[in-house]
């Protein structure tokens, strides 16, 4: 028997089952199955598109299929001849690729997806460990320290400390057995800046470690490198097996008398382990916890010895400065924060990445040129600096050069270069409870401000957040806020506050719309916010209704409908399965 | 090593290779195997080119990896290099368009303009 229609499914995509199923029961619901046919082929057309229907004797093709849409077909196509263009297959699919164009200056990243990380000859040819030759052969300690203070460069790892001067402590230490360590701990939600570099390039790394060991009299020095990165890990290990293959690690090295080894620790995910002290009782095998300073690690540090603990990007920078001269780096950013910097842009922009940049560029230009602008082209509302610890900078200081005291100078910190943006539709006390269920979380519980403090703040803000806010919370919070940053012994609780602290400052008035009008201006805490359906606009197509996992939407097809406060759990699924945007948030 | 020149004939051999491998070479090409290229498939998309390689049985083509070159959200990232051109970046390179990249660009000689990164100023 002749078949009217014969139809093809690419069964070997997935989700085919499905769609198939809802294409034979609908040809069945109609009583069309003695008349067309569904034919399985595997795959259809040029490139996979989803499930795809190919419709005989026509030749329509169709493609990106749900269940619903074999339906419609069935009906339109099938059943009333009438072909869904919408769904109709339209050329090959080009999805653009463009990429801004590059304002970046690259010296921490400059071999980064250049080399081969696996491969230390690719190092090598790029000058790689010409600047340990250098100062081996060359130079004394005092001139490395000298080459150092010219080139203004900072502690990378966020509270900014001049490395020369670091690096002058730990030499000056009376003690035969001094250590160096980096710190790759980067633990801060969305950066992800350290990782790059030690999966890209880890040999600049080792060089910069080499460098400062010779400068401060070290013979042992420790990687310390979160273990939630098992590649950069990997890749660590198999550089520094390969520079010890060629001698540029161990006894002797380049024939000289300086002797130089690394050992790599992991850590277990403990947040509170990038803070230094904390970090060295890591490695020590103890808990990681803080203690207090002084002694700071320049004279005490890994088991009690004089040790020199930087950065990541603070020793990749290290091995530049030898060879291209101090000035040369200072040449680049602000009076007071010179060299470049890596900032990891994340949030609400166009494009998130990672980027390097001269210190002293603005804010604007991270957001607009580098990060693309806005999501969607929605209005930017604020920045937030430094990770976790960071204040939120609203768009006022858009055009502030971002160095690290212009950071601090608006209630933030340059920390190690997160870059989170929101935009209009971030409410700011979510975000600033966001992050305090952070701190609060990851506080090591030693010092009491930060244990307990962290807690009731993270209580005030969720019960604001739960519409449950009281006349003087504001004011709680900023005393508790004060109390937390003066008594706490490391960055994690004297930082903790920040978000908190400046979002108050710079939207005081979201905070009171939620305290005292019970109001969420931004639409996100859900016990402020009721979800309502336009009646005007709501076609009755029933699709809020099947999608709601609570039950709470009422209504017949074609007519309104309507949904229940009492039972709507606010998940918002309504929302994006309307098709005529019926669905407002109030 | 045992000393300054040793380093600069290490550097040397290396630049030499470079050169060499280039030269003896059809084409050079690059995979991004940063954590973020792994996590879009670049892992899929090498073993589907040096598949697609070797089952075509072209032995002149180098592939090496390298780290994260910046442009995270295009990953899986490819470069290509035929012996004296331009590198050109490919983005969203998954493992079901080697097969395409290799005919067209390696074999072919011609760049698949569509699938390429674009620099805008």
């Amino acid at each position: 028997m002749a078949y009217r229609a014969n139809i093809l499914i690419s069964s070997a995509a997935p989700g085919a089952p499905e769609v198939e199923q809802a294409l034979l029961d609908r040809i069945e619901e109609l009583q069309l199955a003695r008349e067309v046919q569904v034919i399985q082929a595997a795959t259809l057309g040029p490139q996979p598109q989803g499930v795809e229907l190919v419709i005989y004797p026509e030749g329509t093709h169709y493609v990106r299929l749900t269940p619903e849409d074999a339906r419609l077909i069935v009906d339109e196509h099938l059943y009333k001849g009438r072909p869904v263009p919408r769904l109709m297959y339209k050329g090959l699919e080009v999805e653009p690729l463009e990429a801004p164009a590059s304002k970046e200056v690259r010296v921490v990243l400059r071999n980064v997806g250049k080399i081969d990380p696996g491969n230390i000859d690719d190092y090598i040819a790029l000058d790689g460990y010409a600047a340990l030759a250098k100062v081996l052969t060359e130079m004394t300690p005092e001139q490395v320290l000298e080459e150092l203070k010219r080139s203004g460069l900072r502690g990378r790892g966020g509270a900014g400390f001049p490395t020369h001067l670091k690096w002058t402590f730990a030499r000056n230490a009376p003690g035969d057995v001094k250590y160096v360590i980096c710190n790759g701990d980067e633990g801060d939600p969305g950066a992800f800046m350290n990782r790059r570099v030690l999966e890209g390039d880890p040999h600049a790394v080792i060089e910069g470690m080499a460098i400062a060991a010779y400068v401060i009299g070290a013979r042992q020095g420790y990687f310390y490198v979160r273990a939630e990165y098992p590649i950069a890990v990997s890749t660590l290990r198999v550089a520094l097996d390969q520079a010890r293959e060629y001698g540029l690690l161990g006894d002797h090295i380049l024939g000289t008398d300086f002797s130089f080894d690394l050992e790599v620790r992991m850590g277990a995910g403990a947040f509170v382990c990038g803070e230094e002290t904390a970090l060295m009782q890591s490695i020590e095998g103890l808990r990681g916890m803080p203690r207090t300073r002084p002694p700071f690690p320049a004279t005490s540090g890994l088991w009690g010895k004089p040790t020199n603990i930087n950065n990541v990007e603070t020793y990749a920078n290290v091995p530049q400065i030898i060879l291209k001269g101090g000035e040369w780096f200072a040449s680049m950013g602000t009076e007071k924060s010179k060299g470049t910097k890596t900032f990891a842009i994340a949030g609400k922009v166009k494009r998130t990445g990672l980027i390097e940049v001269p210190l002293g560029v603005t804010i604007r230009e991270i957001v607009y040129d580098v990060g693309g602008g806005i999501l969607n082209d929605k209005k930017f509302k604020a920045v937030q600096t430094g990770g976790p610890m960071g204040g939120c900078i609203p768009e006022k200081y858009l055009d502030l050069p971002v160095d690290y005291d212009n950071l601090a100078k608006v209630g933030s910190i340059m920390g190690s270069g997160g870059f989170v943006v929101m935009d209009e539709d971030t409410c700011m006390v979510d975000i600033a409870r966001f992050f305090m269920e952070f701190t609060q979380d990851e506080s090591c519980g030693k010092c009491v401000p930060c244990r307990v403090g962290t807690r009731r703040m993270l209580e005030i803000l969720n019960n604001i957040c739960a519409g449950k806010g009281k006349p003087g919370d504001i004011e709680r919070l900023i005393t508790l806020g004060e109390e937390i940053r003066v008594g706490s012994l490391c960055g994690l609780g004297q930082g903790a506050p920040n978000p908190v602290l400046s979002t108050i400052e710079y939207f005081r008035d979201e905070y009171e719309a939620h305290i005292y009008e019970k109001r969420c201006p931004a639409k996100v805490c859900k016990a402020l916010i009721e979800y309502k359906i336009e009646a005007a606009t709501c076609i009755g197509c029933t699709r809020c209704a099947r999608n709601c996992p609570v039950n709470a939407i009422a209504g017949k097809a074609r007519q309104v409908h309507v949904i229940d406060p009492e039972v709507c759990i606010r998940c918002g699924i309504c929302k994006q399965v309307c098709p005529v945007d019926a669905v407002k948030i109030e | 090593m045992k000393s300054l020149e040793e380093l600069q004939k290490i550097k040397e051999r290396a630049l030499e290779r470079r050169r060499m491998s280039a030269e003896g070479m059809r084409a050079r090409v690059v995979v991004a195997m940063g954590t973020c290229g792994i996590a879009a498939g670049a892992r899929d998309t090498m073993t589907a080119i040096l598949n697609e390689l070797e089952r075509q049985q072209i032995t002149d083509v180098a592939v090496t990896q390298t780290g994260c070159i910046g442009l995270c959200e295009f990953e899986p990232i490819v470069q290509v290099q035929l012996r004296e051109g331009e590198m050109v970046t490919y983005g969203k390179l998954t493992a079901d368009r080697v097969p395409t990249l290799i005919a067209r660009h390696v074999v072919g000689g011609e760049p698949i303009d569509d699938w390429t990164v674009k620099q805008k100023a």
